[in-house]
């Protein structure tokens, strides 16, 4: 337990330590909010879908979470090549402890993005709340909030470990530029952060659906606005999001805890 | 304390380790010279469980790395031929880290934490992020952690690459004193044949994968009729130069260019 703890540790310590780092990954998501929430609202709301800042906000929420766990994981690229990584192999406790405790550090590390990604959101004028027909006034639902966390913690746990299968696997910086355009970005764009996914079929809404991140989307934004993506009744999506998520997370856990137990240098 | 029987390894039809077999005594100092290529490296990665042998056996301590990983590694402490620290952490806890995870408890954690840093005078710098370090302080801090979970075997790889003379003087002066202070084994490899002579009980020289010689320096000295050791290790390998397939990894590379040709 010591192992985990300390490699939890170690994550946590990098985060707090880079501050300007934290505000620096806020950025991006800051400005797909702001650029393409106040770009594009007309047109949403001419298009009968409401507010679109409503809309964008739990997907920017999640696009955040998945930025930040993703990398942690990968951030093992500059373990191996600073040498670091060599230290945690060659430790006399099972390979599994290290995995476990970089990948819930990273996790930790990208919830607390998460929320702060939540809290700008607030700022710029979202507010949770609970399901209602476009154009007539919504209630607020701050209870929401908490329970958009385990969907934040549950994007992060998935994606860290997802992360830290590929960080095993790598070896080079080509290695992390290929995976970044035909992974990190595909998985971003194809969630439905940006666009609802209801009114798809064929091809394109198969896709969205392999997508694990959609799920995470679909959760957060069920919670936050009452809108789910599925239209089995909001009781029912809860489940199948929370289910599917808690399920790819025990995957890729378990991938790169085989993966980082077959590492040699 | 290291027994080592028929220990080989190859990468495809490369032969990095061929048929070696030794044994290291408990609390000497032993050193493996040889030139670029030699197979020290691999060597020192198999014993550590870093790499596979191919065929041969390995005893820690009487562990078998293989069979009993994580007794072994609990037995040995590594101080790799290039950086294994966290830059991004302070010299201390670098420390706590390596205690953590070798198990150590932490009232003997803190005592010898301090004790160690002192004696590497690394203690004042303590709470700096060891990315500000030199590149002498950064091996005393990992030599100082590497004897902080009290090991049987200390495993030096090339530990003084880089390092200005004064730097070199002063990391064998710790190693000695630790070795003769806590018994522990000292398995060093080196390149140069001075610092081999002044702290090694016994050399062996290793040749393209195979021990060619082994003794003390002046058995070595004696069984070439040369003067010096470098004398002795250039009788024992030849003159010519030595770049090609500096280490495992190179060999690996080569493996896998091999393969792609065939295809």
């Amino acid at each position: 337990m010591g192992a985990i703890y300390i490699m939890w540790l170690r994550e946590l310590k990098r985060y707090f330590r880079s501050k300007a780092q934290i505000v620096v990954s806020l950025g991006q998501p800051t400005l797909y909010l702001l650029a393409l929430g106040f770009g594009f609202g007309p047109v949403f709301a001419k298009a009968g879908a409401g507010n679109y800042i409503q809309f964008m906000a739990p997907g920017v929420v999640g696009m955040t979470v998945l930025f930040s766990s993703i990398f942690s994981g990968m951030a093992m690229l500059w373990d191996r090549q600073f040498g670091f990584l060599k230290e945690t192999l060659v430790a006399p406790v099972p390979r599994l402890h290290i995995i476990l405790g970089r990948t819930l550090g990273g996790a930790t590390v990208a919830s607390l993005q998460g929320l702060l990604m939540l809290i700008v959101c607030l700022i710029a004028g979202f507010r949770p709340v609970h399901s209602h027909a476009v154009g007539t006034a919504a209630q607020h639902n701050w209870l929401a909030l908490p329970v958009a966390g385990i969907f934040i913690a549950m994007i992060a746990i998935v994606f860290a470990a997802l992360g830290s299968s590929v960080g095993s696997t790598i070896k080079d910086m080509q290695g992390f530029q290929v995976l970044m355009n035909f992974l990190v970005m595909p998985i971003f764009f194809l969630s439905g952060a940006l666009y609802p996914l209801k009114g798809h079929s064929g091809v394109f809404s198969w896709i969205t659906r392999v997508d694990p991140l959609t799920y995470g989307i679909d959760g957060l934004r069920g919670v936050l606005i009452g809108n789910w993506q599925f239209s089995y009744g909001a009781q029912f999506n809860f489940m199948l999001d929370l289910g599917l998520l808690a399920a790819l997370a025990a995957i890729f856990l378990g991938t790169s805890a085989w993966l980082f137990s077959r590492i040699e240098v | 304390m290291i027994r080592v029987e028929n220990l080989t390894r190859t990468f495809g039809e490369f032969t990095a380790v061929k048929d070696i077999t030794f044994e290291v005594e408990t609390g000497e100092i032993f050193a493996f010279l040889g030139p670029n290529g030699a197979g020290k490296t691999t060597t020192i990665k198999m014993l550590t469980t870093l790499l596979r042998p191919t065929t041969g056996r390995i005893h820690l301590d009487g562990f078998d790395p293989w069979v009993k990983q994580r007794e072994a590694r609990q037995r040995f402490g590594i101080v790799f031929q290039d950086p294994s620290l966290d830059g991004e952490q302070t010299a201390y806890e670098n420390m706590e880290l390596h205690g953590v995870l070798y198990h150590v408890p932490h009232k003997v954690r803190l005592e010898r934490i301090e004790l160690l840093l002192r004696q590497f005078e690394l203690w004042e710098r303590r709470n700096d992020m060891v990315k500000t370090f030199s590149g002498g302080m950064k091996r005393r801090l990992e030599i100082a952690r590497g004897f902080l979970h009290t090991p049987k075997i200390l495993f030096l790889d090339e530990p003084t690459l880089g390092l200005d003379p004064q730097s070199r003087n002063q990391l064998w002066t710790h190693v000695k004193a630790l070795n003769e202070k806590e018994k522990t084994t000292v398995f060093l490899t080196t390149h140069y044949m001075d610092e081999a002579d002044r702290v090694a009980h016994r050399i062996a020289i290793m040749d393209h994968g195979a021990i060619v010689a082994m003794g003390t320096s002046a058995e070595l000295k004696a069984k070439t009729n040369t003067e010096s050791l470098e004398a002795a290790f250039l009788a024992l390998t030849g003159t010519s130069l030595r770049d090609e397939g500096a280490n495992s990894a190179d060999a690996m590379r080569r493996f896998a260019q091999m393969w792609q040709q065939k295809r």
